[in-house]
């Protein structure tokens, strides 16, 4: 136990986006609900791509733009240190996988919807015995 | 040994395939059909036959066709052992083809092309497991067999068939996947090859409890070969009709479960590392347990066509006994009962199938006097219970002979008396079928009303007279069945 | 010209967008052109596997900037093979899905195939790239479309087997993603060949493992590997037979080929069967997922849903296979990846043309099938013993070297797990025949006696030449599998 308290602390964004990982799991296995699910659902890629977002981080780095690149005042007057500024890589590959995300979520909504048309809820159990209802699959 | 290079094998198998299209096609047309049959088998014999003398020089005639992994191709090996099968299966599949053109037209039968389709595809099989030069080659043409002949055993498409497909199935398929597939992957992994080759594959990577169990899975593997506990789906495939028992279940199907067993005695594991390992008594007491066992329940069978089938299962491993007696006379004896057992057996059944149809008689009770109406028909029934029993002056009398020499050869004198005591046994169930048909009463018989003669068509009688006639022939001039067999074994 | 690997994923992409466009403006369009886009890619595709079995592995840089900077498309023998298989599957099923496609997509037909391609961009994409988190995009692009096809199909059942597969596609697709960022936290690369250079030095590392299990776990659910397979019986079962058709052989196929992929070519094989002492584990899950797939697949009534636990089951072959740790193994796995596809495409070929007949395809429906339509049942017949693993179709030929890999590796419950699967596959298939053959086709077909004079009627001529045509392809592809693995697998595993 002495071992982890420090190691918690040390790496702290890293056990955030655990936590909320299993939050999201937990939301997708246990809930009842579809769109509670879905939230879920939302949660769990999030959590990812905070995870990615830490990666790129480093301390006492700013954003990966170098002033004035193109000329003008002061242009490569010092030497560029990688390590003042942050990774961008981890940052432009989240923005994809936001777009999957919104996709995805786009998808799972619409069919939601879809289910809600013909059965009139959303409710997991509720959804079961109208399964059992229409009978042996067609 | 000299080796040429032709594509005769694989035209002799392919010829049926081919001409299953054009049955097809001509469905309609039943006279135009059967005459394809003939044409087809005809050409198969030919081609078989223009074999023959390249092999009786002693040389081999080889093909290989995909080479699929170092030493497991699917190839063609022409020798004498395979010729042999080759001669009996192609010959008899012509009189086959006569006899069932009258059977099926006389009983009516539905789904004829479907039955004459399959039927030239389990004999192109049966050509291709005669002339596979390895294990994987074998193996294929034994499935494809297995599949083939499903269609021909469930012809009747009724509960009763559906039960004995569902039997003929998990026996054969089932053996052939759970112990055969296993122990030929098993045999490439510890060898690199399949190759068929008189010395055997192996050269000392096998400990004896291992050659022991690979040499069990074979032989109760090749499930076809009817060995107990295996056989119960031979009895089950007599509701087929007559045709496909006769070709099928007494020769082509059958001796082609045999014949796998024969080559992997002789080609995979080879006489020298089964006598060293001393591995032939214990095929040979299985195969003596089938052989008095099969005999003592035919005794008690009234239907004439089961009665038959536990015959063959009695009578198949008289080969695999011969062949696991080791010694040449042995060898000899086993390897020329194919033939002699074929021709036998093949008259009994085209016998059984014409009462069938003249009279609509199945069992032996109800057969007494039936000699006087139909006496070609008994005569050839004799004739055919005489090659079986192995009395002379029939074919099977010579191979029954060199299964005793071979016995007293290999000094397994108990061994003898299994065959003289099952010899017994074959007379006790077949000679009274004969007798009561001749000199037996039927109950509607009228003494004074002397009986016409009544019986079946032609085109059922001349092939069983043919057959009959064959089967006499082979006891006088064996000569070329042995000396292909000296060849094939190297004895 | 140089540009094939390109032309293989953008054909199908272009075609969707297009294909999509001629919704609008005249819909009859979409068709033709969804057709000439996966020629292009097949022809393609067709090209590049001669190119690289003649001259080796092609690297081509998308818009030309160098990895490991820019994003590379790496095609050697392997995904070369995949590629052509992918594409010609997809073209060929095309072929055989106008008519069926216009009855159960109601006037959607357009959008299907819009779809449809960008579900084939997405998987041609998976197998051409050489890239970690392109990979990631693609199988959600194909993951995607295919969520909005299951949606498509059935309409009582269909959108919630949907919404079930995306929870765990979700899940399967996160879990790559993570295992990933571990990777890139070690690494800091995402080129797999230059991650697999990096990796060699630091085989130790306990980032490189949690990445590794993340990674494989990931696929796993993806490719439905037991006992992560529960969405695929429903989500298969229940899409449009048009699509089923191909997501079922190509799907899981596919992503069995980016496990071993990541085995291979990016985590090598020193480290997983090596350092890592996982390999006998996955063998007996693998173990496991066969017997458990055929045995799920005995008790279902609905032929579809049987066929989707038989998938199930070989998923199972394939990553066993790869998981034996020797080059036989990894030969049967890959040769199966090819006939697996090619039989289970062969099999959902004749569902389709039975789906077409009958609408529906409980094992009751079926009876008196072999009279009723012979040219469909004759291709079954066929797909069926190339899964059951007779010879000389190409089942066997995969089936043959898994055994003999397992034997080599002393994996005999693997073995023996194949035996008894090819056992269970032959009790299910001659269930559903001695059906077809045996009881006579229901009353209101209006024979009694049905054996004498059955009144054929077929699935529309297209559907069933290319059912003909893939179901002797098995035949072919079987007795020429000497020649694939001598001139494909080998040499890539060398």
């Amino acid at each position: 136990m002495t071992d982890l308290l420090p190691l918690i602390v040390a790496k702290y964004n890293y056990w955030l986006y655990v936590i909320l990982m299993m939050i999201g799991l937990y939301a997708m296995i246990a809930k009842n609900n579809l769109i509670k699910k879905l939230v879920g659902m939302n949660i769990f890629q999030t959590a990812i791509i905070l995870f990615y977002v830490s990666i790129g981080y480093k301390t006492d780095a700013t954003i990966p733009i170098i002033q004035n690149a193109h000329g003008g005042q002061g242009a490569h007057s010092a030497a560029i240190h990688a390590a003042d500024y942050i990774n961008p890589l981890p940052h432009v590959l989240m923005l994809t996988a936001i777009v999957v995300s919104v996709a995805t979520f786009g998808v799972a909504m619409a069919l939601a919807v879809r289910i809600y048309q013909r059965y009139q809820t959303l409710e997991e159990d509720e959804l079961r015995m109208r399964l059992a209802d229409i009978g042996p699959e067609k | 040994m000299e080796t040429i290079i032709s594509i005769k094998p694989l035209l002799a198998v392919l010829v049926s395939l081919f001409v299953i299209p054009v049955l097809i096609s001509s469905s309609g047309k039943p006279n135009v059909r059967e005459s394809w049959i003939f044409v087809a088998g005809a050409i198969k014999l030919i081609l078989v036959l223009s074999m023959l003398p390249v092999i009786l020089e002693g040389k081999q005639i080889a093909l290989t066709l995909f080479e699929f992994a170092p030493g497991a191709a699917i190839a063609f090996r022409v020798d004498g052992l395979g010729m042999l099968f080759a001669i009996v299966a192609a010959s008899l599949y012509i009189v086959t083809s006569v006899y069932s053109i009258g059977y099926m037209r006389g009983l009516d039968e539905h789904g004829q092309t479907r039955f004459v389709s399959f039927f030239a595809l389990a004999i192109s099989a049966t050509i291709g497991a005669a002339f596979s030069a390895n294990l994987l080659t074998l193996y294929l043409f034994y499935e494809i067999l297995s599949l083939a002949t499903y269609p021909l055993v469930a012809h009747h498409q009724d509960k009763k068939s559906r039960i004995s497909g569902r039997r003929y199935l998990t026996f054969i398929l089932g053996t052939s996947i759970a112990l055969v597939l296993p122990a030929m992957i098993y045999c490439y992994h510890v060898t690199g090859t399949l190759e068929f080759s008189t010395a055997g594959i192996f050269s000392d990577q096998l400990s004896k409890p291992a050659a022991t169990v690979l040499l069990l899975m074979f032989v109760f593997g090749f499930a076809k070969a009817g060995i107990m506990p295996f056989h119960s789906w031979l009895p089950a495939a007599m509701v087929a009709p007559t045709p496909v028992s006769a070709l099928l279940h007494a020769v082509a199907v059958v001796k082609v479960g045999v014949f796998s067993i024969v080559r992997v005695m002789t080609g995979i594991f080879g006489v020298d590392l089964l006598s060293n390992f001393n591995l032939g008594v214990v095929v040979m007491s299985i195969a003596s347990v089938t052989i008095l066992v099969g005999s003592c329940i035919a005794l008690s069978q009234d239907e004439l066509k089961r009665r038959l089938a536990y015959s063959t299962i009695s009578q198949l491993s008289y080969i695999i006994f011969g062949v696991a007696l080791l010694s040449p006379q042995g060898l000899l004896g086993g390897v020329i009962h194919i033939v002699m057992h074929a021709f036998g057996k093949i008259t009994l059944f085209f016998c059984a199938g014409a009462i069938y149809v003249a009279t609509g008689k199945k069992y032996i009770s109800q057969m007494s006097g039936l000699g006087k109406k139909m006496p070609f028909t008994f005569a050839a029934f004799f004739i055919g219970a005489l090659g079986v029993i192995g009395l002379p002056p029939s074919g099977g009398f010579y191979s029954k002979w060199n299964l005793i020499l071979g016995t007293l050869e290999a000094q397994q004198t108990i061994f003898m008396v299994v065959l003289l005591v099952s010899s017994f046994l074959n007379a006790f169930y077949f000679l009274p079928i004969v007798y009561k048909g001749f000199f037996g009463k039927s109950e509607e018989e009228d003494d004074n009303v002397p009986v016409k003669i009544q019986e079946a068509n032609l085109c059922l009688v001349i092939p069983l007279m043919i057959t009959a006639v064959i089967s006499i022939v082979l006891f006088f001039y064996p000569t070329v069945f042995v000396n292909l067999i000296k060849v094939g074994l190297g004895i | 010209m140089d540009n094939y690997p390109a032309l293989i994923v953008i054909a199908p992409l272009l075609a969707a967008l297009l294909a999509g466009l001629a919704v609008w403006i005249k819909e009859r369009l979409s068709y033709p052109i969804a057709l000439m886009g996966l020629a292009v890619s097949t022809f393609s595709a067709f090209k590049v596997l001669m190119q690289v079995i003649d001259s080796g592995t092609i690297q081509y840089k998308m818009a030309g900037w160098t990895p490991p900077m820019g994003i590379e498309y790496r095609i050697d023998l392997l995904n070369a093979m995949v590629l052509l298989l992918v594409s010609s599957i997809a073209f060929l099923n095309l072929l055989a899905s106008y008519k069926s496609v216009e009855i159960e997509t109601n006037d959607r037909a357009g959008s299907f195939y819009t779809i449809y391609l960008l579900f084939v961009t997405g998987l041609l994409g998976v197998t051409a790239t050489g890239d970690l988190f392109n990979l990631y995009v693609l199988i959600e692009i194909t993951s995607l479309t295919s969520y909005a096809m299951v949606a498509l199909g059935d309409r009582d059942r269909g959108p919630l087997a949907s919404l079930n597969y995306v929870f765990i596609g979700v899940i399967g697709a996160s879990f790559y993603l993570l295992g990933v960022g571990y990777l890139y936290l070690k690494t800091g690369s995402l080129n797999m060949l230059d991650v697999a250079n990096i990796l060699s030095g630091i085989h130790g590392s306990s980032t490189v493992l949690v990445a590794f299990i993340l990674m494989m776990i990931g696929i796993w659910i993806k490719m439905a590997l037991f006992p992560m397979h529960v969405w695929l019986p429903n989500a298969y079962t229940y899409s449009p037979v048009a699509f089923a058709r191909i997501v079922a052989p190509l799907m899981t196929k596919v992503m069995v080929y980016v496990m071993i992929r990541l085995l291979i070519t990016v985590f090598g094989f020193d480290y997983v069967f090596e350092t890592l002492n996982l390999a006998d584990a996955v063998v007996w899950l693998a173990t496991i997922a066969v017997l458990a797939g055929g045995v799920m697949a005995l008790s279902q009534k609905n032929l579809k849903k049987m066929l989707t636990y038989i998938i199930v089951c070989e998923i199972g072959y394939m990553v066993g296979g790869a998981w034996l740790g020797n080059q036989l193994g990894m030969t049967g796995a890959i040769l199966h990846i090819l006939n697996d596809a090619l039989m289970t495409f062969a099999l959902f070929l004749a569902v389709g043309n039975m789906v077409y007949k009958l609408k529906t395809v409980d094992l009751i429906d079926l009876k008196g099938l072999f009279g009723k339509m012979p040219w469909t049942m004759a291709g079954f017949v066929l797909a069926a013993f190339s899964i059951i693993g007779v010879p000389p179709t190409c089942g066997f030929f995969s089936k043959w070297y898994l055994i003999l890999g397992a034997f080599e590796a002393g994996a005999y419950h693997f073995a023996g797990a194949l035996i008894i699967s090819s056992l269970i596959c032959a009790v299910l298939f001659f269930k559903v025949f001695e059906i077809c053959f045996f009881e006579p086709m229901p009353e209101e077909h209006g024979h009694v006696d049905s054996h004498s004079h059955v009144i054929i009627e077929e699935a529309p001529v297209s559907m069933l030449i290319v059912s003909g045509f893939v179901s002797l392809s098995l035949i072919v592809v079987g007795l020429y599998s000497g020649t694939i693995v001598n001139t494909i697998i080998l040499p890539f595993l060398k």
